[in-house]
């Protein structure tokens, strides 16, 4: 039996944000996460560092997505400290597409609706003209149906494979824990005590936070925490490298920082199944070339399928169990634009019980049946 | 540091590398035959800038990046020369252009 202060099962983005936060914390925390072939939203996501789309319903998890973009820079900064990796975090703003007056006019309702929920707190996110667009990059050529973009300051990007690969490394590097192929079996609660049972052996720790994506609905249930989650598919897209074209984040089209075209953003309902099929790869390539004409002549090397996590008001779930204190659930579709928060107000959180204000709401009890009266 | 095996002395295809005139023999492939030429490396990579040459010759590594009869990043491993073609190192990452 190994024994830690904090025992974080799962160690994707989520999972290893919160365990690097708890661990400068100075508690001794220990990730078990599992093998490589479960599903891994960590591993397929887009790695936008992303507000404008966020909140709707909650006020304040859009507050708090630009509370972590906020953070980014110097969380970045301090990533590179402790691991040596350069997570390539650009921020600056990034912009939403706009193909023809149906997607202008539904994307101005939306910022509507965003600016009343908002009353007064913030939403900064402005609709930019065809114009406006092409000063922020005056080499790039855009397609005739690009009528403008949803712009906004908060947001930006950041190389997701790179940010899980620091997390890991400055979590280590610290003094941390990361165990792999740990699949959790069943988590017992007694006194004040958690202990965590896998194959490879038992873990004990006063508190274990729950991080495990779409694992985390069978375990919750053991610890009193309920996790309302479901699968949604997005394909991902991806060219080979080329010259910097696009000096600015978007939403469905994104560069890394070593050239790659990342193109992506559909969303299926298809349970868990991750492949990826023509007639949507088909759609996502056609969007960007009606967007950018330029990269019809890119050729593309890779597709894949990843499966989000959402939750039913797509708003993080942070939470602590009623009925087994020291027991907690973190999760959101949001990883990579959480990550900073999740290291800093989250970790606090959970070692000291520090809350931010309003972060009652992310509770998953929010989703809980009123009884009919 | 390649030789061509004893058979096949026909060098009977003609093509540009760089403004140099290099020999092949029929269904060479084009990294075989700038190898065997010996003309220095095939490409520098995008991210570092690295000289590099074919490795796998089998269409796996990627490695061969070159740009053949204008078109970038031909896995040259997997093109068989022609006469007359127009082969240039792959420098970095590839433009876009219209």
């Amino acid at each position: 039996m190994q024994s830690a202060d904090v025992i974080v099962v799962g160690g994707g983005i989520f999972g290893s944000a919160v365990g690097y936060g708890l661990r400068r914390e100075g508690l001794n925390v220990v990730i078990l996460d599992e093998g490589d072939n479960v599903l891994r939203a960590s591993r397929g996501n887009f790695g936008l560092v992303w507000t404008q789309s966020k909140g709707v319903g909650v006020h304040r998890y859009h507050e708090w997505s630009c509370e972590s973009a906020a953070l980014y820079p110097d969380f970045a900064a301090e990533l590179l400290e402790y691991s040596d990796i350069d997570v390539a975090y650009r921020g600056g703003g990034g912009v939403e597409l706009l193909l023809g007056d149906d997607e202008l006019e539904a994307r101005k309702q939306f910022i509507s609706n965003m600016q009343k929920q908002a009353a007064g707190s913030i939403f900064d996110c402005e609709i930019i003209d065809r114009q406006e667009l092409q000063k922020f990059a005056p080499d790039l050529t855009l397609g005739e149906e690009l009528v403008g973009a949803s712009f906004s300051p908060h947001d930006g990007d950041v190389n997701p494979l790179l940010l899980l690969r620091a997390l890991h490394t400055a979590f280590d590097r610290r003094g941390g824990r990361y165990l792999t192929n740990r699949r959790v079996d069943s988590i017992d609660h007694r006194g004040s005590d958690f202990t965590v049972h896998t194959a490879q052996g038992d873990f004990t720790a006063a508190k274990v936070v729950l991080a495990a994506g779409h694992g985390a609905p069978r375990l919750g249930p053991m610890v009193g925490l309920n996790v309302p989650i479901r699968p949604q598919r997005g394909q991902v897209l991806i060219t080979e490298r080329a010259r910097p074209l696009f000096p600015f984040a978007m939403g469905s089209i994104r560069q890394t920082n070593e050239g790659t075209v990342q193109l992506g953003n559909s969303k299926e309902e298809v349970g868990y199944d991750d492949g990826t099929s023509l007639d949507v790869t088909r759609k996502i390539a056609t969007r960007a070339v009606r967007c950018f004409p330029q990269l019809a002549g890119v050729r593309l090397v890779r597709t894949w399928g990843c499966i989000r996590i959402l939750t039913p008001d797509m708003a993080a779930i942070y939470d602590e169990s009623a009925t087994c204190p020291g027991a907690y659930v973190v999760t959101s579709h949001s990883g990579v634009t959480l990550a900073a928060i999740n290291a800093a107000h989250v970790a606090r959180w959970i070692a000291h019980g520090e809350m931010q204000p309003g972060f009652e709401q992310f509770s998953a009890q929010r989703f809980d049946v009123q009884a009919a009266a | 540091m390649y030789k061509r095996l004893p058979e096949g002395d026909d060098l009977s295809v003609t093509f540009d590398f760089e403004g140099e005139s290099v020999s092949a023999r029929p269904g060479d492939t084009v990294a075989a035959a700038i190898l065997v030429s010996d003309a220095g490396h095939t490409r520098t990579t995008p991210v570092t800038g690295a000289p590099r040459l074919p490795y796998c010759m089998m269409g796996v590594c990627f490695d061969c990046l070159m740009e053949i009869d204008g078109v970038p990043n031909q896995q040259a491993c997997l093109v068989e020369v022609r006469d007359g073609m127009r082969v240039k190192r792959q420098v970095g990452a590839r433009g876009v252009d219209e």
